[in-house]
């Protein structure tokens, strides 16, 4: 049995649950061990490094430390040195603090002064920091997927969206390509799907920009998704929870903006896989995309039930929780239309 | 024939060469930022997909930092606009660390209050406390609060999404802290020590 040790991120616990929910389905079928990091915490995202430069690599470095502490036989874990992350930005801030702390020594001693504070260290180099889909396609291997395969996805017209984080930078030279990597297209084909060459697969989706220059954001996610669909594909396929909530959730707002009409389902890599596999869709956290992807799977004769899942109760009449700085920003200047 | 220094001060040239804010721009920067290594061969402004927005392409916001000209370039958006996609990075021939210098860039600028508009320096900020607060990020409260204080007028055409994130579950109303938000909280402090003393 392969064992890892596993960095979910904070998406993974909700927007993007259905890919936590699907990549756990399909590590039995591989044989795979995925141990969490114990009480790990949020990697920054793209928001802490633009405030602080050692904080926010303080804050990464600390889940590479708890990981080192985790990593003996004793914990089942097999004494791996390799950390999975499926998110590509939690990926790419975890690869980089390991790479920037060996590059300059002076952060590193920075980096592990205020780690030491907390009772922590973490020596650079000492941790292998990987993608999901890098784990599945060079480790496992695409060999022993199409084994698993019971469902070939034939005749599912897909495009392959890696996104923009994870074949860039690229510090530990994982990647086939930094702009056309192939291992999705690959790993889909394995899987019987017809992938149609899609050359944005490593164009940005907008990052957090739906979030501050919403605009910026609606035209790469247009660009995206018009691209596809000129293609014919009836799906996009993604890795990341990023791309996956940019595409899924603002398609429909992108539309309102530029008066089109798009619906282009984008699922991760994983449901499909699992769907190859002869999961449920229920059990990959298909059916909870805002684009639905219940006529094209209707296609390949996999029938989605349709979901309504409950909002949580909420005590009557509580706010939301806040942090307290958040009253003493000062005002806007205008307010965008 | 005009003395030389009269021709540099009509020029503008009031100063002699002064690369102190490139240097320590570079010195902020994560890694080895190889900033002084910029040729202002203009890959990074053609391979960015955000340039049309941005006030002044990379090259130009390097440019202007050799020539010392720090107002302007803590003003410009370019920064903010930066979706941190490293495709300028990984084709720059002189592998300059562009994404980075774009976040001590930020960071400056938040620190000197040099910034036009406040709806990103305030999405970052409120990210760090989400994270400070709870060790984790909180997307339902980051967005609400975000869209209420930045875009209310966008909030009603917002409510679809929304409810569709929280009707699928998709959304925590409540956000989760870590266990050891103590030990977070000492290393964070310290390390803010030292990026003050540094
Ligand atoms: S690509 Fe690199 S060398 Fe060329 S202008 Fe941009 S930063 Fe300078
Ligand atoms: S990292 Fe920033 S500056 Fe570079 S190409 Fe991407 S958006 Fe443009």
């Amino acid at each position: 049995m392969n064992k890892y040790l596993l960095y979910p991120g904070c998406s993974m616990e909700s927007s993007a649950k259905a890919y936590m929910e699907s990549m756990n389905t399909i590590l039995e079928p591989l044989d795979l061990h995925f141990e969490e990091i114990d009480d790990w915490n949020c990697c920054g995202a793209t928001e802490y490094l633009g405030i602080n430069l050692i904080p926010a690599y303080s804050l990464i470095a600390r889940n590479l430390a708890l990981a080192t502490k985790q990593m003996h036989p004793a914990n089942g874990t097999g004494g791996t040195r390799t950390v999975v992350a499926p998110c590509s930005a939690c990926y790419l801030n975890l690869a980089k603090a390991d790479h920037y702390m060996n590059e300059r020594p002076s952060l590193g001693e920075k980096v592990n002064e205020a780690l030491a504070a907390g009772g922590l260290h973490y020596e650079a180099g000492t941790l292998d920091v990987r993608h999901l889909i890098d784990i599945l396609v060079y480790d496992v291997g695409l060999e022993k997927i199409r084994e698993a395969v019971v469902h070939p996805l034939t005749g599912l017209k897909v495009v392959p969206y890696m996104g923009c984080m994870l074949p860039r930078p690229d510090y530990q030279h994982r990647w086939s390509d930094h702009e056309h990597p192939t291992e999705l297209d690959d790993l889909l084909r394995a899987l019987g799907a017809d992938v149609i060459d899609y050359p944005l697969t490593t164009e940005c989706c907008g990052g957090h920009m739906t979030q501050i220059g919403p605009e910026t954001a609606f035209e790469l996610i247009r660009r995206l998704v018009a691209d596809a669909d000129e293609r014919g594909a009836q799906m996009m396929v993604t890795v990341c929870p990023m791309c996956q909530m940019n595409v899924d959730a603002y398609q429909n707002e992108m539309n309102n903006y530029f008066g089109t009409d798009y619906h282009i389902p984008i699922l991760f890599f994983t449901q499909l896989m699992g769907l190859a596999f002869g999961k449920e869709p229920g059990e990959l956290g298909i059916g909870v995309e805002l684009v639905s992807s219940r006529n094209v799977l209707a296609g390949i004769g996999v029938e989605v039930p349709v979901t309504q899942e409950p909002a949580a109760p909420r005590k009557k009449d509580e706010g939301l929780p806040m942090p307290r700085r958040w009253t003493k920003h000062e005002g806007r200047k205008e307010a965008v239309k | 024939m005009p003395h030389m220094t009269d021709e540099r001060v009509r020029a503008g040239l009031t100063h002699e060469e002064d690369l102190s804010l490139l240097h320590e721009v570079s010195m902020k920067t994560a890694g080895v930022s190889r900033l002084e290594m910029c040729i202002q061969c203009g890959t990074c402004g053609g391979s960015c997909p955000a340039a049309k927005d941005m006030d002044h392409t990379p090259r130009m916001l390097f440019a202007m930092l050799r020539a010392g000209m720090r107002e302007e370039v803590l003003r410009s958006n370019t920064q903010w606009i930066c979706v941190s996609c490293y495709h300028c990075v990984v084709r720059c021939p002189q592998e300059v660390h562009i994404a980075d210098v774009m976040y001590t860039l930020k960071g400056m600028a938040i620190k000197e209050k040099l910034y036009e508009d406040s709806t990103a320096p305030d999405f970052s900020q409120t990210f760090v406390d989400m994270v400070e607060t709870y060790g984790r990020s909180f997307e339902m409260g980051l967005a609400s609060r975000h869209y209420l204080k930045h875009f209310p007028l966008r909030l009603p055409g917002m409510m679809p999404m929304g409810l569709g994130m929280i009707t699928k579950g998709r959304m925590a109303l409540m956000p989760k802290k870590i266990k050891q938000m103590d030990q977070l909280k000492k290393i964070l402090d310290h390390a803010k020590q030292l990026e003050m003393t540094s």
